[in-house]
């Protein structure tokens, strides 16, 4: 009995040592571990190193697209992204993803530069956490609860028990 | 990890001493879990046959990501699947380290390759969908990184406990493996909360409110209790066959052994 307590021990002690080794590492990465920076993050650290590339992610803000033709016939757009507290200008040329709209989450990689300009290479959509039918976001948007422009929807509790069968004709309710 | 012991007396411990000595008992276990696997294997069909049309043909789509949604009810599964399987391989590997039960090695040596199968479908399912959503087929963020993480532990873990002539050391590395790995499971989990990633957080934090519309939840959690039970029937299956083998192994080496001694006795006496 007493060497099995015996092996316990050592593996609770050994987990403990693992556990408190991996969790000073990732604090002390912290920095490399995020994928991208806000504008907030932008701001305050100023852009990393003039010229260099990094991931700059946050909301396309409600407003802000522009979408030309580039001379050489690609589609190009000029956007806003904002965390709510301060917003980057990011000018890209290429084709947008699917789920890319105003309010829509987004990651760009690209260059800041000494204008303020963020010049994107990518553009990744970044989408929420939440899943509804067509119906349940029409009537949200209808009733004026939920402008997807905006940003995120509202709580998921004030929806997700909708019946979309009886939707169309109740919106206000 | 610990000294030499008198392994051999340890292996087979006496029956009916401790709760769980009685359930590593390999007879009794044969015996339970054939009454149990043909339930498990009904129930794990049911639920999917339920689920799975449900899912993909009569839930709704999603406003803005259409029909692709319905990848959400294999991904999901599959990753739940990836990490609760990770956590009863560790809990496995702790049983086999400290109370040395050779059922729980076994147990562990045929979950892992299972193991590594739904983690493998999880990250093919998770890069299919981010091709049309976020226009890539993979980042290198904190989740996507860490469920690979996770992918080569799985991995590491299969072809580990199968490398070393001597079963019980293969077992007794692959235990060691498996627990280190359990540091990854946090920050799986967590990965989304911790850091800035491409993935987004999870949709199912608290079950009262989920932000999923329950037309596309129920079918989900549906197709999860089908996918885990199907999980927990291969499973069973696999370490009921292994039991099996270890069994006829030993009968077949006590055979070979029964035929060699009366001629070498008889050799032995005829020369004397």
């Amino acid at each position: 009995m007493s060497r099995k307590r015996r092996r316990l021990w050592v593996l609770l002690l050994c987990g403990l040592g693992l556990g408190s080794a991996t969790a000073l590492t990732l604090t002390a990465f912290q920095d490399n571990l995020v994928f991208f920076l806000s504008p907030s993050d932008v701001v305050a650290q100023g852009a990393p190193a003039p010229e260099r590339a990094f991931r700059l992610g946050g909301l396309v803000e409600a407003g802000s697209l522009e979408r030309t033709t580039a001379p050489d016939g690609r589609p190009a757009a000029r956007f806003r992204v904002t965390d709510g507290a301060h917003t980057i200008e990011v000018t890209y040329t290429g084709v947008l993803p699917d789920l890319f709209r105003e309010g829509q989450g987004v990651v760009t990689l690209g260059r800041l530069g000494p204008d303020g300009l963020f010049r994107a290479s990518e553009v990744l959509a970044r989408h929420d956490e939440t899943y509804m039918p067509p119906e349940v976001a029409d009537a949200l948007k209808r009733a004026g609860h939920w402008d997807p422009a905006q940003g995120a929807a509202p709580p998921a509790g004030s929806w997700n028990r909708l019946d979309p069968a009886r939707m169309p004709g109740r919106d206000g309710s | 990890m610990d000294h030499a012991s008198p392994l051999a007396a340890e292996a087979r411990p006496p029956a009916g001493r401790g709760s769980l000595h009685r359930f590593a008992n390999p007879g009794r276990f044969l015996r339970l879990s054939g009454r149990v696997l043909p339930w498990l294997t009904g129930a794990a069909l049911l639920a999917l046959a339920i689920g799975l049309p449900w899912a993909l043909l009569f839930s709704p789509p999603d406003w803005q990501q259409g029909e692709t949604v319905r990848i959400l009810y294999v991904h999901v599964p599959m990753a739940w699947l990836a990490m609760g399987g990770y956590l009863a391989l560790a809990i496995g590997s702790a049983t086999a380290l400290v109370w040395r039960h050779p059922l729980a090695d076994l147990f562990c040596r045929e979950l892992s390759p299972v193991g590594a199968t739904v983690t493998a479908l999880c990250l093919a399912t998770g890069s299919l969908w981010g091709k049309p959503m976020w226009g890539t087929w993979w980042v290198w963020d904190a989740r996507l990184t860490s469920v690979l993480v996770l992918f080569f532990l799985w991995l590491g873990h299969a072809a580990l406990v199968r490398a070393f002539d001597d079963a019980e050391r293969g077992a007794r590395m692959g235990a060691i493996l498996a627990l280190i790995g359990v540091v990854n499971l946090p920050v799986v989990k967590f990965s989304v909360d911790w850091w800035n990633t491409l993935h987004q957080p999870a949709s199912l934090t608290r079950l009262n409110a989920p932000a999923l519309h329950v037309d596309i939840l129920y079918p989900l959690l549906v197709c999860a209790l089908g996918f885990t039970l199907a999980f927990a029937a291969v499973v069973l299956a696999r370490t009921r066959a292994a039991v099996m083998e270890r069994r006829v192994r030993a009968l077949q080496v006590a055979a070979a052994r029964r035929a060699e001694m009366p001629t070498g006795d008889r050799m032995a006496g005829s020369v004397g």
